[in-house]
């Protein structure tokens, strides 16, 4: 048997690399769970190939390439998912199993705990990116580039909204009702919330879609791809939602 | 600001916690000194766990004061946390993590921790550290909770009930590096409600029940006084109606005759070899068959049935 020195010698890592071992071990669950990886990489490409296929039999009425519409939003669909559900369910489970708690008495601080899971859903978001983006690029998208700077960032602020947003439903309600609550929300806002399809196809409800966080991620990222368009209220309106969120978050949210 | 170390390892005066209006700590007081092992006893609800918490910060004092390693809990937090090691009653990992996943990434939260596959080994996780957490079996949830409150190789220990759920052989291993921790210098502090393990293990027994202190002292002391002797009796089937009565009838003022459960009674009072034969007697003619009829000195359990006027209960 190995000797074990048990000998005292107390002390916290640097927080930057508490917050890098936080952020690769609650990606690397992320990615290992089986509907989580459905929700982040399955069903956005089903979309985005059923979505194809579908209008090669059927008109749907675009006056553009189908692939040069419905990628950028299924990009913003990735966002939606990882920073919203799977977020929300996450966390909502770290709770019931005593995971934050016990990480609250590690020298992991609270603020290096939601940094870890700030990192962790970017590189989440990364891996769907290059995934979704190649796969796209396959089935013809050409993208318009020139604002490139603007859909990524309208991304990052889709993400933070969303992030929050996920927050606010694992913070205060029980793991079941944050799983169902975090999955409904999800369908809805992907049929009915402008993030795969333009705002402008929802008729007199597409004015008010583009207000909710997914219709101005959405609208932000086709903007920026489809027409090389900085879209400045959209990301106002996603600027707006993350504020909400994390002040919600900040007082509704419950450790234990 | 320094700390003295000289300051003892863990200082509750006068706390007092209440959840909603039911009180679960009551005025409680008690001091661990560095160094030492320290048993928490008392039965489940006794307020074992929320003191423990207190220390662990998790909770404000509602009143009293409450000092670890001579820092307050809540307001110097941060401070603390490296410094202490804490084990939960239960959970505390995500439920699809590896076990050794987990020990790792506890390990890299810390400056200078233990070698996690020589801790694995230690503490018989070695066949199982690529199980996911929520396969693991009780025991060795048990076995990782404990592991992961001294990778970071703290100065004190907090550790809620860590052999519950145990099978024997696990729960001695387990006393054996609560010991070697001692030895090496950390300060253990325990709750339980086994008798056996206070008894094995603490330099220092506080007996709580219902929220109160009852007494402390190392178990020596507390099992010495009165010239007391017991007579534990354990049966195969439980007892029948009244047995209790009945056979505090046949012996007699002179000793008192207490049932611990469906199947143990403890005779307590200035017991000796004839008592020994009256219970004896009592047995057959009652048709129980003793399955171990013991006469022994004053355990703590004892002690806490004298003190509560109730058993464990578990």
């Amino acid at each position: 048997m190995n000797a074990l020195d048990l000998r005292p010698s107390p002390g916290a890592a640097p927080l930057w690399r508490q917050v890098v071992a936080q952020a690769r071990m609650e990606s690397r669950l992320m990615l290992r769970n089986g509907e989580q990886l459905l929700l982040a990489l399955v069903v956005p490409v089903l979309v985005l190939v059923g979505g194809v296929r579908a209008a090669d039999r059927f008109d749907l009425g675009f006056d553009r390439p189908v692939i040069d519409v419905l990628a950028p939003g299924v990009l913003a669909l990735a966002v939606m998912s990882t920073s919203f559900t799977s977020v929300a369910i996450a966390t909502g489970f770290e709770r019931r199993y005593g995971l934050i708690k016990r990480l609250g008495a590690s020298p992991l601080p609270r603020h290096g705990l939601l940094l870890g899971k700030v990192g962790a859903v970017l590189l989440v978001q990364a891996v769907q990116l290059v995934v979704l983006t190649g796969v796209a690029l396959t089935a013809g998208w050409e993208p318009d580039t020139s604002r490139w700077w603007a859909a990524l960032l309208c991304l990052l602020l889709g993400s933070a909204a969303f992030t929050a947003l996920g927050l606010v439903v694992a913070g205060t309600l029980r793991a079941e009702a944050t799983l169902a609550v975090a999955n409904l929300v999800y369908l809805l806002l992907m049929t009915g919330g402008a993030v795969l399809l333009p705002a402008s196809t929802y008729g007199g409800f597409g004015t008010a879609a583009a207000w909710l966080p997914s219709g101005a991620l959405g609208e932000g990222v086709r903007a920026a791809l489809l027409d090389g368009r900085v879209d400045a209220s959209a990301m106002l309106v996603l600027v707006a939602w993350t504020a909400v969120g994390a002040v919600t978050t900040a007082r509704t949210f419950k450790w234990e | 600001m320094r700390v003295p170390t000289s300051s003892p390892a863990v200082e509750v005066d006068g706390l007092v916690m209440r959840y909603g209006d039911k009180v679960a700590v009551d005025g409680l007081s008690l001091r661990v000194e560095r160094g030492s092992v320290t048993a928490v006893l008392g039965p489940n609800g006794a307020g074992k766990t929320t003191t423990l918490e207190t220390c662990e910060g998790y909770r404000r004092p509602q009143a009293g004061r409450v000092r670890v390693l001579g820092l307050d809990p809540v307001r110097e937090r941060r401070e603390l946390l490296p410094r202490i090691g804490v084990m939960l009653q239960a959970g505390g990992a995500w439920s699809g993590v590896r076990a050794m996943e987990m020990l790792r990434h506890v390990a890299t939260l810390h400056a200078d921790p233990l070698d996690v596959d020589a801790l694995a080994e230690r503490v018989g996780l070695g066949d199982c550290g690529r199980t996911p957490y929520r396969r693991l079996s009780g025991g060795q949830q048990q076995r990782l909770g404990l592991a992961m409150a001294f990778v970071g190789r703290p100065e004190l220990v907090f550790v809620d009930e860590p052999t519950a759920g145990m099978d024997p052989q696990a729960r001695r291993s387990t006393w054996e590096l609560l010991d070697e921790l001692r030895s090496q210098g950390v300060t253990v502090v325990l709750t339980t409600h086994y008798m056996e393990e206070a008894e094995r293990l603490a330099d220092q027994v506080h007996i709580v029940d219902r929220g109160r202190l009852l007494t402390s002292g190392s178990p020596l002391e507390l099992t010495r006084g009165g010239g007391r002797t017991t007579i534990r009796l354990v049966v195969t089937r439980p007892f029948p109606d009244g047995a209790p009565e009945s056979l505090q009838a046949e012996l007699g003022p002179a000793t008192e005759v207490r049932q611990l459960d469906a199947v143990s009674m403890l005779v307590s009072g200035t017991a000796d070899s004839s008592t020994l034969g009256v219970v004896s007697r009592w047995c057959e003619a009652h048709g129980v068959l003793p399955e171990s009829l013991a006469l022994g000195r004053r355990t703590l359990e004892d002690v806490f049935l004298e003190l509560t006027g109730h058993g464990l209960g578990g």
